[in-house]
């Protein structure tokens, strides 16, 4: 593949510049990073058009993200966009952590097999925008617009009006609803003078990637207090193409400038990897953590996600991969509000269901902050106490922690989740408001035949005993908001859902997350469940 | 269950005597880092998050207790 980082987007004059009028878009997308073309991705799937915009002319300009969890391997594979991202990218799950020289301790992610995706894939950022980007182009809706800057946003009556400008003069647009993607820095955050409340940490990180070809298996390498780099810690990942990522703390007084003279961190990365080690530089950075968000995502009809509307410290991947779950989570109840299928405050569920994600992954990456930098005497007399005893005491290692790697938030306490018939002691993972687990079925991967609409799972061992419900099943199917019904009747699949030996019924989301689920069915409770699934009925 | 609040042990001067021996020649710092060992395995021994949270927050109220008032003179203490 070329060398993707060398592609340049030129500035395209838009038609619309030349119209006396502002033109009328129902959705603009303001960054065309992993959340903005997921976002966009998806509304295209489901038939809409819309804008995106971003001031850059070239992909991201460092490997940024790089760590992938499952769930937005899952996401990218409804888009039509996982497999080039698995295949280009590092597959791993086994993480090792080690304490000055040794070993304390080593994770596996998916210790269960049968899954069509690991739990993680390594792979920069650049390339999973090129991906999305080339995939864009094919959809044939999406209107993408580099070197162009939201400079105002202003509310209207019933929509909002853009400012926008570009190297060849500014112009305006009107939009229904703005999703506000652009990034950590966002400016649509700052033009609407909203507040960004929460922590920054004083530690300092130097992420530096380097081309090298290193004979080590690809595994997440976390280190505590190591020879080469004292009293702090660091980690190493691999990318694809031989790239790899080393993560260094470097103190909360590390002089900037210093820190990322060449010349320095190839010392640092020599003390790591070796004297005689011989590499290329690729990208540096020095950052401190950032632990906030903002009250609310939505803001009228501007909706913020992935860094806009939180950013996290980047230990457990959160960042990226919360980002693309926001937008997996938006852009299905776009669809149906602006199909005229569900009311316009189903909306405010993203916010509902996206905070408390937001603030289970900034509680989770708060923790491993405070355990890989502590921030007091006894905070370290604790932290250290864990990895001394991790050596030998197994309670110990589930102490240890170097980031609580990046899952599906479950969304327990959702306004939008139905009835649980099964009870709470029955398939816990794959309770109302959890997303799906996957599981190899007949034809594929059970992720295939769920999303995008309502699906209804009847998981049964013997599918005769789904009979009885045929009738309703059709009836479903019939609805201006069809609910397709689909029998599995794979072992694997119906262990995972608890329907062995007796058969259950699991009413999905078009995001893969169960709505509802039931061991009797009746097409009253499913059409109910749908509608408090649709914000109809709260 | 909560918190065993009576006197649960068969020698409490003999445990008593046993945790200082354990500290002793220990520097401060040491001694801090073997109470944080202690309790991280005996928190994991007693496996009951509300029992470790009871006894957590009856230790926390015995040194706010001791402390001197906002405002009054530390020299005291």
């Amino acid at each position: 593949m070329r060398d993707v980082r060398q592609i340049h987007f030129p500035h395209r004059r838009s038609a619309d510049q030349d119209r006396p009028q502002p033109r009328h878009h129902p959705l603009v997308i303001v960054g065309a990073g992993p959340v903005g073309l997921v976002a966009a991705l998806d509304l295209a799937r489901k038939g809409h058009a819309s804008v995106v915009i971003d001031k850059k002319s070239s992909l991201s300009d460092g490997s940024r993200s790089i760590c992938w969890a499952k769930r937005s391997l899952e996401i990218m594979d409804r888009l039509g966009v996982g497999q080039a991202l698995t295949e280009k990218g590092i597959t791993w799950k086994t993480g090792k952590v080690f304490f000055d020289r040794g070993r304390v301790f080593e994770f596996d992610l998916l210790p269960d097999a049968q899954h069509r995706r690991p739990a993680f894939v390594n792979l920069q950022q650049y390339y999973l925008e090129h991906f999305c980007i080339e995939a864009a182009k094919r959809t044939g809706l999406i209107d993408l617009r580099w070197q162009e800057e939201v400079t105002s946003l202003t509310p209207t009556g019933d929509g909002l009006l853009l400012n926008i400008a570009t190297p060849a003069g500014g112009y305006r647009l009107v939009s229904d609803w703005v999703i506000a993607a652009d990034g950590a820095r966002s400016a649509l955050r700052r033009s609407l003078g909203l507040a960004f409340e929460g922590r920054v940490f004083d530690d300092q990180f130097l992420i530096c990637d380097v081309r090298l070809k290193l004979g080590r298996p690809a595994e997440r390498w976390f280190w505590f207090d190591p020879p080469f780099n004292r009293g702090r810690s660091a980690l190493l990942h691999r990318q694809a193409d031989d790239v790899w990522r080393l993560d260094f703390q470097v103190g909360a007084s590390a002089d900037r400038d210093q820190e990322t003279r060449p010349d320095n961190v190839a010392r640092r990365v020599r003390a790591m990897l070796g004297e005689d080690v011989a590499f290329a530089f690729e990208w540096i950075s020095l950052y401190r953590f950032q632990s906030r968000r903002l009250e609310r995502f939505r803001h009228g009809r501007v909706l913020f996600a992935g860094d806009a509307a939180h950013q996290m410290s980047p230990f457990g991947a959160r960042g990226g991969n919360s980002g693309i779950q926001d937008a997996d989570n938006l852009v299905w109840k776009l669809d149906l509000v602006l199909r005229q299928l569900a009311p316009a405050t189903l909306i405010d569920s993203y916010d509902q269901e996206r905070i408390a994600a937001a603030d289970e992954n900034l509680i989770n990456t708060t923790r491993s902050t405070d355990f890989i930098a502590p921030k007091s005497a006894i905070s370290r007399a604790f932290r250290d106490g864990v990895l001394a005893l991790a050596r030998t005491e197994p309670s110990a290692r589930r102490l240890v922690n170097s980031g609580r790697l990046s899952v599906a938030t479950h969304y327990q306490t959702s306004p939008l989740n139905g009835p649980d018939a099964l009870g709470p002691g029955v398939a816990p993972a794959v309770r109302p408001g959890a997303a799906a687990l996957d599981a190899p079925v007949a034809a594929g991967w059970l992720h295939d035949h769920i999303g995008d609409g309502f699906v209804g799972v009847w998981f049964a061992r013997d599918p005769g005993l789904t009979q009885p419900f045929a009738r309703d099943a059709g009836l479903l199917s019939e609805r201006a908001l069809p609910i397709k019904t689909v029998v599995v009747s794979d072992a694997i699949a119906c262990e995972r859902y608890g329907a062995e030996p007796a058969p259950a019924y699991y009413l999905f989301r078009p995001d893969q997350h169960v709505a509802a689920r039931w061991r009797h069915p009746q097409r009253a409770a499913v059409e109910e469940a749908v509608a408090r699934a649709t914000g109809s009925r709260c | 269950m909560p918190l065993t609040r009576e006197p649960n042990l068969e020698d409490p001067d003999g445990l008593y005597a046993a945790i200082l021996e354990a500290h002793c020649d220990l520097s401060e710092a040491e001694s801090v880092a073997l109470n944080a060992r202690l309790v991280l395995l005996l928190a994991n021994h007693i496996g009951d998050e509300a029992v470790v949270r009871e006894a957590l927050t009856l230790a926390r109220q015995s040194i706010d207790a001791a402390a001197p008032q906002e405002g009054g003179d530390r020299s005291f203490s």
